[in-house]
């Protein structure tokens, strides 16, 4: 990882974080009246999907059509395909816990400069969660 | 069209930059879950990139509160254990499954990857899912 590596890492960061706050992703609030298709839905949070994933779709394809990245020798993009026991269910006990606090990683480590304690507990249990996963991850079947 | 939809698009868009620029720059994937994981184990060489892409994700916290005022703030009605539960299930579940809403629901649905596309409808599935319980039958978080 060169200079340049890092620094579009931060710029990628920052700017990512600004579209979190102005899209409404960093107030858990309007996360969970979203998913509350249920009841009293609010849909504004699928503009930011809407939002993210038009733009990317269209520039995903003319910049994987280049040799290489710009500043590195090759695309690290995961080609999988396996639909496996631990993707499904790994994404469920995501979306347990995204429903119950309303946070995902990034909106999470994001929300901690409010200082509110929730986010900077949640992002600590976070990376608790990670590092139990190292502990379980031969136990469990793949 | 609302004003919350109209910053929620334009919050999207952003973000579809930044992980635009991510792929195009330095040839990788804005999984955050993926990245914020790698940093709990030491791989040489490996770490810096990452670091930076955090401390990106906490300074635009600080940005987007000055541009935005009100941007990041949770007004829901629960404590800081209901954070610690969420973000175990939170962290273990997105390592477990491989990404969370950036890299499998941006930047996987981006590229129609069957994998992401699974794992999407599954943690937005289970998110729906649990704001009804919550909600709507025990009555719980706002």
């Amino acid at each position: 990882m060169s200079k340049k590596n890092i620094l579009v890492s931060f710029f990628v960061g920052l700017v990512f974080a600004v579209g979190l706050g102005l899209s409404g992703m960093t107030q858990p609030q309007k996360v969970i009246g979203f998913l509350d298709v249920l009841g009293n839905w609010d849909p504004s949070l699928a503009f930011v999907m809407i939002g993210a994933i038009g733009f990317h779709a269209i520039f995903y394809r003319i910049i994987v059509r280049q040799e290489a990245p710009l500043f590195t020798a090759r695309f690290m993009v995961p080609d999988r395909r396996d639909i496996t026991w631990r993707l499904v269910a790994g994404s469920a006990l995501f979306g347990i816990g995204w429903g119950v606090a309303g946070y995902c990683p990034g909106p999470g480590i994001t929300s901690m400069t409010s200082l509110d304690i929730r986010p900077i507990v949640f992002v600590a249990a976070m990376i608790v969660g990670m590092l139990l996963f190292r502990i379980m991850d031969k136990k469990l079947p793949d | 069209m609302p004003i919350e939809w109209l910053f929620a698009l334009m919050g999207g868009v952003l973000i579809g930059v930044s992980v635009t620029a991510m792929l195009w720059l330095n040839g990788r994937v804005t999984g955050i879950s993926g990245i914020f994981n790698g940093l709990l184990s030491y791989k040489k060489g490996d770490m810096s990139w990452r670091v930076a892409f955090v401390i990106g994700l906490v300074a635009g916290g600080f940005v987007v509160e000055v541009i935005h005022p009100g941007s990041v703030g949770n007004i829901l009605d629960y404590g800081w254990v209901t954070a610690a539960v969420a973000g175990l299930l939170v962290g273990f579940g997105t390592v477990l499954g491989s990404g969370c809403t950036s890299g499998h629901g941006v930047c996987g649905m981006s590229r129609l990857s069957p994998r992401s596309t699974v794992a999407t409808l599954t943690f937005m599935g289970f998110g729906v899912v649990t704001v009804y319980i919550f909600r709507h039958l025990i009555g719980g978080n706002g």
